[in-house]
């Protein structure tokens, strides 16, 4: 396993800081603690390795780092993000890599399971805390138990009882942790936390051979031995840290003792697993007592009806259908406050200041360009509220459980539903995301299949597009018309998604996959402190992107839509925008994507919605303002200015097929650097993100093109 | 007592695990997971069409594909519901 030596050696040196490491199972609570300790805000979820990024965050009054690792079941992993915890755990080998202290988050109400990791990470042999969470819900549940009696069978340094939902236990677990790092342990003395019989016996070789590199391997023999005769992938520990032939000597070992277990029919490769519940059930489970009240909880019944198949699949849609519409109607409001605001802004800077090059720059530029952005700030609020309530709850699972079957068709599975879903609100979270996804294909095809879908970026375009050209109609009574062409626009993007991964399963066959299995959370009530960190961070990354790439795009396109200045009174204010750079170059690209039925100002918008989708919105903006600057007309609201805008023979530029080949566009071009760099590091290579950008706006332009040219032989018929 | 796949469960019904009819990634996943011999699981449901399905074991809820449960055996130990 590769070890991050320089880096860590940098961070070492520049802070004498120490250094804590939070583990734990998936829905453990360890993120909520996490934040309960630091305070820096990260995702709280119910769902399966959510919790992709490695963060870290000071904690509260003290002089300690405390990393956050992504939940993991076992250190011997299965996806991307379970990799991530292993090497992190294999390098405790090096001492410098050593961390002050772990944490083991535990969920008390389900310890059999939790308390596994936890007896792996106790054998490292560093000053251990283990943390008892959800006692809150096992007091409900009438679980009882004697911290001190468990304290004396597993021998951590501390054991800590806590809530991170009622907060209760936290200040203990802080104060813990500022002692713990102080501490010095005895080293050379790990413990063994499975059951010793004589299952063992073919281990013992191997275990007095590799007591001989006890100095380089630092850690214990038996459990090293044990990981290598289960498997050859396990031999990778070894590498940098012995030499070529005590390797050999080792793999000669391991395969004398693979065939005595053989001979014995002993299973080798899960041995760990069994003599680890052997231990479980014999040492630790006794040492809790399930009171008498016992029967289906809640929970179990909720579910019964979620995942009905009518009942769950209709509630499913009706879900994803509220949302949509929520968030379409809701918005509206804020949206026009907002709208209001920026317009009242813009008025009073106009009679406030002398005219000057600088103050075009702010109204035209500043206040044009980001004003227009900053307006869709409550759709993305409500979106990420939405999806942060179906994860916390537990639905989001539920929601993988009822479409797995389905997903498998087209050879995907559930858990490819997160980051599907996730990709409606940004595809670099849900690129993130998708390293839960243990199989690497699998996993390459999602995030391939991810920036097809609507993202969040792509709403105010779309938002424009439709409140500007599709008439205000209400059909059955209900129905709005603008609202289920969004509806539509968005499942145009998930329909292509899943259709181009129903012709890659058929192209690409594979054996012997990994096959979904994901444990199922119980339901919670979701924490408003999560879901508001959440909204939080997202509207903060929103607002710095509308304050820096948006902000210095808009300036940049001012300048370009306004120079070179063309200092001839006699022309219109439109040719002095067709002449200045911007629409030169967008007069450059006007013979391709004129069959489209783009004219040169929709050509400058694509341009520019490279840097971000929604950049689309405030290069329309500045353009029109420019225009209507020079014209000394008033700033129109951007819709009023697209609709009036004119041809040479008066035709509207915008006609609703223009529109529609538009909308069909952004559904479909690779524009956001973004997701590019994204797919760079996730793949490691230049090769997908080069494929995204060729075949998504290869979809796109032919998509616009039988959309134009289709609608307009339509229209000649 | 006979021996069959966990898929051939009836909803609501519980077993004990008697042996893993294979061994790769999918089931040592599963043995860290608790699931062993001698271990009672019962099934709780199949989603729409039948995969994957759902069971209990350990105190947890789990959701596997019928691919890994039918190499899962067996044997029946009582009628609930």
């Amino acid at each position: 396993m590769k070890l991050h030596t320089s880096k860590t050696r940098a961070t070492k040196a520049i802070n004498r800081i120490k250094r804590v490491v939070i583990l734990g199972n998936p829905n453990s609570g360890k993120t909520s603690l996490f934040n309960r300790l630091t305070g820096l805000h990260q995702k709280v979820a119910n769902y399966p390795g959510v919790t992709v990024e490695k963060k870290a965050g000071k904690i509260r009054g003290g002089q300690v780092m405390i990393e956050d690792l992504p939940g993991t079941y076992s250190l011997l992993p299965q996806s991307e993000d379970e990799r991530i915890v292993a090497q992190t755990v294999q390098s405790w080998r090096i001492a410098e890599h050593k961390p002050d202290a772990v944490i083991v988050v535990i969920d008390i109400t389900n310890l059999e399971k939790n308390i596994y990791l936890a007896l792996q990470i106790l054998e490292w042999c560093l000053p251990t805390l283990l943390v008892f969470n959800m006692i809150d819900v096992a007091r409900k549940k009438g679980l009882l138990f004697d911290l001190n009696v468990f304290k004396s069978r597993l021998n951590p340094d501390a054991l800590v009882a806590t809530s991170a939902k009622t907060g209760e236990g936290i200040e203990e677990v802080r104060n813990v942790i500022v002692q713990l790092v102080e501490s010095k342990k005895a080293e050379n003395q790990n413990p063994i936390l499975l059951k010793i019989d004589d299952r063992l016996r073919p281990v013992q070789d191997l275990v007095t051979l590799i007591q001989n590199y006890r100095g380089q391997l630092n850690f214990s023999p038996l459990i090293d031995s044990l990981r290598l005769i289960a498997s050859d992938a396990n031999l990778e520990i070894l590498d940098g840290l012995l030499t070529g032939p005590q390797i050999s000597l080792i793999k000669e070992e391991v395969n004398r003792a693979r065939e005595v277990f053989h001979y014995q029919g002993i299973n080798y490769q899960s041995l760990e697993a069994t003599l680890r519940y052997d231990f479980i059930e014999n040492d630790l489970l006794p040492l809790i007592q399930k009171s008498e009240k016992f029967d289906i909880s809640l929970s179990e019944r909720v579910d019964h009806v979620l995942t009905h198949p009518v009942v769950g699949m209709f509630i499913f849609i009706s879900v994803l259908g509220f949302i949509f519409n929520s968030i379409f109607s809701w918005a509206e409001y804020p949206m026009d406050i907002i709208e209001g605001a920026i317009t009242w802004v813009g008025l009073s800077i106009a009679q406030s200041m002398q005219d000057s090059t600088f103050k075009n720059l702010i109204i035209d530029g500043v206040i044009a360009g980001v004003g227009n952005v900053i307006v869709f700030l409550p759709q993305i609020i409500l979106l990420v509220f939405f999806l942060g309530v179906l994860e916390d709850s537990g639905y989001m699972a539920r929601m993988s459980f009822l479409m797995d079957n389905l997903m498998n068709r087209i050879g995907l599975h559930g858990k490819s539903v997160l980051p599907l879903l996730s990709g409606f609100a940004c595809a670099i979270p849900a690129i993130l995301s998708s390293r839960t996804i243990e199989d690497r294909r699998d996993r390459l095809i999602v995030i391939m299949l991810i920036p097809l879908l609507s993202c969040s970026a792509r709403l105010p375009v779309y938002t424009l597009l439709i409140s500007a050209f599709v008439p205000h109609k209400i059909l059955f009574g209900f129905l709005q018309l603008q609202g289920l062409v969004l509806i539509a626009t968005y499942f145009l993007g998930l329909l292509t998604a899943l259709f181009i991964a129903f012709i890659i399963k058929n192209i690409i066959r594979r054996e012997n996959p990994f096959h979904f299995m994901m444990e199922l959370p119980p339901y919670r009530l979701p924490l408003i402190r999560s879901l508001w960190w959440r909204v939080y961070d997202s509207s903060k990354l929103f607002l710095i992107n509308a304050g820096s790439i948006i902000l210095a795009m808009s300036v940049i396109l001012w300048f370009l839509a306004s120079y070179p200045v063309n200092e001839n009174k006699n022309l219109s204010s439109t040719q002095k925008l067709e002449q200045s750079f911007a629409g030169q170059f967008g007069h450059f690209i006007e013979p391709i994507i004129e069959p489209l039925g783009f004219n040169w100002k929709i050509g400058v918008g694509l341009i520019s919605s490279f840097a971000a989708r929604e950049v689309l919105v405030s290069t329309f903006a500045t353009l029109y303002n420019v225009e209507a600057h020079d014209k000394n007309e008033t700033m129109l609201p951007l819709k009023e200015a697209m609709r009036n805008d004119r041809k040479r023979d008066e035709t509207p530029v915008y006609t609703t097929l223009v529109a529609l080949s538009l909308l069909v566009f952004f559904v479909y071009a690779a524009q956001c650097m973004s997701t590019f760099a994204i797919i760079r590091r996730e793949t490691n290579s230049w090769k997908w993100p080069v494929v995204m950008l060729l075949y998504m706006n290869a979809i796109a332009y032919f998509a616009s093109l039988i959309i134009y040219q289709g609608g307009c032989w339509l229209g000649k018929v | 007592m006979s021996e069959f796949s966990l898929t051939q469960l009836k909803k609501g019904e519980s077993g004990v695990i008697s042996k893993f009819d294979s061994e790769d990634a999918n089931t040592m996943r599963l043995k860290e997971m608790g699931l062993h011999s001698g271990v009672s699981v019962r099934l709780i449901k199949f989603a729409p069409f039948g995969d994957p399905l759902e069971i209990k074991i350990r105190g947890f809820h789990l959701s596997l594909r019928r691919a890994i449960a039918e190499k899962i055996f067996v044997i029946k130990k009582i009628k609930r519901e």
